[in-house]
């Protein structure tokens, strides 16, 4: 079991269902989990298990039935939230990442990154700064000013992620992050969102089918029917307790150094 | 950051065209505004020309634009002598038709007493009528010019002066002429035809009548008095100005404004569907994009302000092009067309709000995405 110092996302029984009566389908059934801070982690499951349903629920999107929620230490879901606690959430906490990056076409690389952070309220000159900082840091600021239909699919992915990034989100849900990417290519996004979960000290949720990647998560929950089938702690998330027990100190360093660079107050290597 | 700009810069194409052809609609709707304007303008002109303060007609009558009014001759020696009248004179109005170098010319002859009101004033070229006979001042868009001679009855008359603006109700230009010339046009008879009126014994019908006598009353003395004294004649009546132009615009042309206004309304509406159906249409071109930005958190006034903002942008700007484009090709059109600049601000009021009710149902359509559609593939 990896070393997880806080649990960033903590599911209770949630369940789902759409539609009424005989038209009833039930997405989701008691789901209880939790997730680390740090950890990368996958839904997996046939087509219609829930996994979609239930990365929606995460991600404040779908509201669920029954159960309850904590993101980040806040109660989610209670009687109290409103929609537009749920978009606020989205825009402090949550980072999506998606399967086809879903870049907004009318805008250049580095206002797809700094939009998230305009709309948090942040200025218009520290907003770019810290988008082209992002850019830099993902390896792609040479192409700060190119529009989405000019990015190759690995560009375009990397400045989805910058997108995701940019609020300092403490959970970052990723859509099948890889599907449009061949091995290579999706291999680098892994070994990214891995290096970033440690360094921020973000929970990685992501729906998969691409067995590569599966054996780079530190632990799998299956899903059947809108049921939690299995918790299964992959051969990365053993390495990775391996890992982080031995150079936590190394990690520590490292995410402070990327906070400081977001911030715009130190380069990052 | 303003993502209404950005997109329509990302599709600038697109943008200029559907705008383009909203300029061209809107650019209607402004010429209706124009023609209303230019027609009241018209058949303003030639009694606001005459500059008379009171017009003597035909008992009981709106004459004699309104109605056809026929007073003798020598009534205006009669209104002269009125207290206050400073100075009258006698007019008459006629329209005929010619060909002239194979293009048919309407106009509207206006009989008066050269140095007496209800002459030219808005002379742009050339002088008044000196001589008696065989001499007419026209309009400049009847297309002569000083020197040409013109055959009107049986007389050739000589163009010796040219006025600008000088036009009718129905857009036909206006040429003045003697009264006595103006008179003989009306009624006198071809050769033939007086030998047959002779021969039948018929009498010769007294020719020396006028359609209206149009006077200026001294500062001093009220309109309203002299048309009182005017009154004891039970065969006449008398109209101040400001009853002319009440008649010409409240009667006259109250049909075509509503006409017209009609048009307006339908082509108002027409628009109105158009830029709805436009914004619609962006919207449903955008929805991936609207889900994303819910998505990553932002909130439905930075969607409704994307929507309303291009809605507005392109009503904005295609107003802009069609009050341009209809300004730079007013002078072809075949009737006057004036632009006020109130009836301007009023249209622009109305794109405005045409464009935020537009925009309804675009925003209607954002409002209710699903953020989570930005997840399916």
């Amino acid at each position: 079991m990896q070393a997880v110092t806080k649990t960033l996302v903590e599911l209770r029984s949630i369940s789902k269902h759409f539609g009424e009566g005989e038209a009833r389908v039930d997405a989701l059934h008691e789901v209880t989990l939790s997730v680390g801070a740090g950890e990368v982690v996958g839904l997996l499951g046939p087509s219609g298990s829930g996994k979609s349903t239930l990365l929606n629920v995460i991600g404040a999107i779908v509201e669920p039935n029954e159960g309850w929620m904590r993101l980040d230490g806040e109660v989610v879901y209670d009687h109290r939230w409103l929609r537009r606690d749920l978009r606020r959430l989205r825009l402090e906490k949550i980072g999506f990442i998606f399967q086809f990056h879903n870049l907004l076409p009318f805008l250049d690389s580095t206002d797809n990154v700094a939009l998230v952070l305009h709309l948090a309220g942040c200025p218009k000159d520290d907003s770019k700064r810290r988008a082209i900082d992002l850019l830099e840091y993902l390896q792609v600021g040479h192409r700060k000013h190119a529009m989405p239909s000019q990015l190759s699919g690995g560009e375009a992915q990397r400045v989805a992620i910058a997108r995701a990034l940019a609020n300092h989100p403490r959970i970052i849900l990723a859509d099948e992050p890889t599907a449009a990417l061949d091995s290579e290519r999706a291999g680098i996004v892994m070994d990214l969102l891995r290096k970033l979960a440690a360094e921020q000290q973000a929970a990685i949720i992501g729906v998969t089918h691409d067995d590569k990647i599966i054996g780079r998560l530190d632990r799998i929950f299956r899903l059947r029917d809108g049921c939690l089938e299995s918790t299964e702690e992959s051969a990365a998330g053993r390495g990775g307790a391996d890992q982080a027990g031995s150079s936590g100190t190394a990690e520590s360093a490292r995410a402070s150094r990327a906070g400081a660079r977001f911030d715009g107050s130190a380069p990052l290597r | 950051m303003n993502l209404a700009f950005r997109d329509i810069r990302h599709k600038l194409g697109r943008f200029v065209l559907t705008c383009l052809g909203l300029s061209l609609l809107l650019g209607v709707v402004v010429t209706m505004a124009g023609i209303y304007r230019g027609q009241t303008a018209d058949a303003l002109a030639l009694v606001r020309s005459i500059q008379a303060d009171v017009w003597v007609v035909q008992a009981d009558t709106n004459g004699p634009f309104a109605e056809s009014s026929r007073i003798p001759g020598n009534t205006r020696e009669m209104i002269a002598r009125i207290d206050g009248v400073i100075t009258a004179g006698s007019v008459t109005f006629q329209a005929v038709q010619l060909t002239r170098n194979g293009r048919r010319l309407r106009l509207h002859v206006v009989g008066y007493e050269p140095g007496r009101p209800g002459g030219p004033v808005n002379l742009v070229a050339g002088r008044d009528i000196t001589r008696s006979h065989y001499e007419l001042i026209a309009d400049r868009q009847t297309g002569l010019a000083i020197g040409d001679r013109l055959e009107l009855g049986r007389y050739v008359y000589t163009v010796v002066g040219l006025t600008q603006g000088s036009v009718t109700l129905s857009g036909d230009s206006v040429v003045y002429m003697t009264l006595r010339d103006a008179q003989d046009l009306q009624f006198d008879v071809t050769p033939p035809e007086a030998r047959r009126e002779a021969a039948r014994g018929a009498r010769r019908a007294n020719t020396d009548m006028v359609n209206a006598v149009v006077a200026r009353i001294s500062p001093n003395i009220p309109v309203e008095a002299v048309a009182e004294d005017v009154h004891r004649w039970k065969h006449l009546s008398a109209l101040s100005e400001a009853d002319q132009e009440a008649i010409l615009t409240i009667t006259v042309i109250e049909r075509a404004r509503r006409q017209l206004g009609l048009f307006m309304t339908i082509l108002t509406v027409v628009s109105a569907v158009i830029i709805s159906l436009i914004i619609y249409t962006l919207t449903m071109d955008k929805l991936r994009e609207i889900a994303t930005l819910k998505l990553i958190g932002a909130p439905d006034r930075t969607i409704i302000g994307l929507i309303v903002q291009q809605s507005l942008l392109m009503g904005v700007i295609s107003f802009i092009a069609g009050t341009a484009l209809v300004s730079a090709a007013k002078d072809w059109f075949p009737r006057r067309i004036v632009m006020d600049p109130t009836d301007l601000g009023i249209l622009f009021a109305v794109v405005v709000v045409v464009c935020l009710l537009a925009s309804a149902l675009g925003v209607r359509v954002a409002v209710r995405v699903d953020p989570a559609r930005a997840l399916a593939g």
